[in-house]
């Protein structure tokens, strides 16, 4: 896809910019993380101050505001930076496979998938729980993108013949026979609707106990496999024959990539709903920023996708002050106009 | 060469070429489509059989069972097959448009805005077929503006579109969801039944006015598809073409903009198949570039025969056309792809 221009007609500019200013941006980046951590466990429909949420962090008296900081405030930050980081790097993986700006971490069935076993379990299985979903949806966003690959591969005659272009119209495909599914048994009956309608706003609060540490594990382990395929992703992006002349393998690569975006992806849309907007725009705004280097792209990823889910939750506590707004609702706002400053000021080239 | 494989047409000053495989390809299609659509007006609570339908079409059936396929099923059967053309050609524009096999009319917000404007509309209070085509039409319309003004800057280049299609879209799609968490459940539901596409109780006075706009505007799309094909070929190829490049884009975005809403003011937001059809119909005719009149036929087809198992496979219960289209289109695009070479 001629998609792939775009990028590196910035580089013209971007390479220009030495690293050691990369390396101040990305502390830049960091301070914002750290400054969002803090102000998510500061800020709330109880305001507690910067001191006592030290105090409650550091030497616990068990007061109520401290309570409230480690009970509450501490797993949804943490639950907000996991889900986030995950939402954010699945996103900018699956734009560098696929290599078209449309593509969000979603495309290989994680989101449909997920959504559809949570329908499947409130409609005919009688499940009710918010902790029943999380297994549900993790599973059924694996099945999904296993089925995905399974499905491309049997048509190309094998691994070698896997490639973004057929992954990403059988996704497209089968994410729709889910989604159509789910929402033939969403709209007959009203109860089903009325707990989907709750879990497809995508909430980091009111999560049932244990779901950091559920998901945990697996986030960290396709960050991992995410930084380990950045060398390998910056040589395919060269073209399939190049890379392989570089002595990248290439099936290997796009099975590792894969799975990093489906445990990324599927983690975090199990324990948190389907967040849309991070996974797609974060990868966008970092590379007009960084260039097409995946290697400073993922780190940047990383550090700003988190921001944006964190600041989008505060926001969402502080709008409707006392309620709030599920952050899913509020990463839109936060981060699309953000986007469209960005896009009115970069020269894009044709697409 | 015993079978010629490319059919050239000569009239006049005008000439063109039609593949063979092309013109196979749109036979089956029509013979699906009328086989499908006869099936639509023949079914139902009261069924007519084959040889009852062809003496009402003759003009020599019972007053009931002329009434029945004229008055009742004739508006759906018809709008089913317009509509799932005028989306699929929209599609096509916007694929053709944006180079990108995941461009449809959605990527300038045309069905989330419209989603928005019945939203707003049914909040208020409004409830009819006039009150939702409205919301409609102002939401997507306004949506559909406000994404082309934005993205506008030393001309119109797709990419640039996209992302702002993405970034309004994605701020429009979280309004619809906190209006649905915070409405009442059946206002809701209503709604997202809405949200789904459907083409239940369609009159012919609900239907004509869409159909009427569908074919002025396919009109308008068949003297502009010889520019769009020279833009497929980049922005300043076309130019050297003659092609004056922002105006016919322009053009082509109003005229598949005005499709989608066209059928959407009148069914909602049928998803999938403006996304499907086009990429089915390449696939069917193994050209390079999408044919539009397979494309158009395929849209036809696959909305009618999803209407057709929307109303009548699920005894008792009338699913929304939209849940079925994208289960039929995907599952044939999925079909489709697992074959081998």
């Amino acid at each position: 896809m001629s998609v792939t221009a775009r990028p590196g007609r910035i580089v013209e500019e971007s390479t220009t910019t030495p690293a050691r200013a990369r390396v101040v941006w990305l502390m830049v980046a960091a301070l914002c993380l750290a400054v969002a951590v803090i102000a998510s466990l500061a800020i709330g429909s109880r305001p507690i101050s910067f001191p006592t949420v030290l105090d409650a962090l550091t030497a616990p008296d068990g007061s109520d505001a401290h309570l409230v900081v480690r009970e509450l405030r501490v797993p949804r930050t943490v639950l907000g930076v996991l889900a986030g980081a995950a939402f954010g790097v699945s996103g900018a993986l699956i734009q560098a496979f696929t290599r078209n700006p449309l593509a969000d971490p979603g495309i290989l069935g994680v989101n449909a998938g997920a959504g559809f076993a949570v329908v499947v379990g409130v409609a005919l299985l009688g499940v009710t729980r918010t902790y029943q979903y999380l297994p549900l949806a993790f599973a059924g966003a694996l099945l999904a993108t296993a089925l995905v690959y399974t499905i491309a591969a049997r048509g190309a005659g094998g691994a070698g013949g896997v490639t973004p272009l057929r992954l990403t119209l059988v996704g497209v495909a089968l994410s729709a026979v889910l989604g159509g599914i789910s929402s033939a048994l969403t709209l007959l009956d009203a109860e089903t609707f009325d707990h989907m309608r709750f879990w497809g706003a995508g909430s980091i609060s009111d999560r049932p106990p244990g779901t950091i540490g559920s998901v945990a594990g697996f986030i960290v382990a396709g960050l991992v496999l995410a930084m380990v395929c950045a060398r390998s992703l910056n040589a395919m992006g060269l073209g399939e024959e190049t890379a392989r002349a570089l002595g990248v393998n290439v099936i290997a690569m796009r099975v590792t990539c894969i799975v990093a975006v489906t445990l990324l992806c599927g983690a975090a849309t199990a324990a948190a709903g389907p967040i849309g907007f991070v996974g797609l725009m974060v990868p966008h705004a970092v590379r007009w920023l960084t260039g097409p280097d995946q290697r400073w792209i993922l780190p940047f990823t990383l550090l700003l996708a988190p921001t944006l889910l964190l600041v989008s939750d505060i926001v969402g506590r502080l709008v409707v002050w006392p309620g709030e707004l599920q952050v899913g609702i509020v990463t839109a706002f936060i981060g699309a106009p953000v986007l469209m400053l960005l896009i009115r000021r970069t020269r894009a080239s044709a697409l | 060469m015993t079978t010629p494989t490319t059919l050239v047409l000569r009239a006049g000053p005008f000439s063109g070429r039609i593949p063979r495989r092309v013109l196979v390809v749109n036979g089956a299609l029509l013979g699906v489509l009328l086989a499908a659509t006869a099936a639509a007006l023949m079914l139902g609570s009261y069924t007519i059989p084959l040889d009852e339908l062809v003496a009402v079409f003759g003009g020599q059936g019972a007053d009931q069972a002329t009434t029945v396929v004229f008055q009742w099923r004739a508006p759906r059967a018809v709008a089913a097959a317009v509509f799932g053309a005028a989306l699929a050609l929209s599609g096509a524009i916007f694929q053709s448009l944006t180079r990108n096999p995941l461009g449809s009319p959605d990527i300038v917000g045309f069905s989330v805005g419209s989603f928005t404007g019945v939203l707003v509309v049914i909040m208020a209070g409004g409830v009819g077929f006039h009150a939702t085509a409205t919301g409609a039409l102002a939401g997507g319309l306004a949506t559909a503006a406000i994404i082309y003004l934005v993205a506008f800057r030393h001309g119109m280049q797709g990419f640039r579109l996209i992302i702002v299609g993405i970034a309004i879209s994605s701020m429009l799609t979280s309004v619809n969801t906190w209006i649905t968490v915070k409405a009442e459940l059946g206002i809701a539901l209503r709604a997202a039944v809405w949200g789904a596409g459907t083409l239940n109780g369609l009159r012919w006075s609900h239907a004509v006015p869409g159909i009427v706009a569908v074919a002025i505007l396919t009109l308008l799309l068949v003297f502009a598809a010889p520019a769009m094909r020279q833009l497929e070929l980049g922005d300043e190829t076309a130019a050297m073409q003659g092609v004056r490049t922002e105006p016919t884009k322009l053009a082509l975005i109003v005229v598949g903009v005005g499709l989608t809403a066209a059928v959407t003011a009148v069914a909602g937001p049928i998803s999938f198949v403006a996304l499907a059809a086009p990429q089915l119909a390449r696939r069917l005719t193994r050209t390079g570039t999408i044919t539009l009149s397979t494309a158009a036929l395929v849209g036809a087809s696959l909305l009618t025969l999803s209407d057709l198992i929307a109303q009548h496979a699920f005894s008792g219960l009338t699913v929304p056309v939209g849940a079925v289209t994208v289960c039929i289109g995907g599952l044939y695009l999925l079909w489709l792809l697992t074959r081998r070479r």
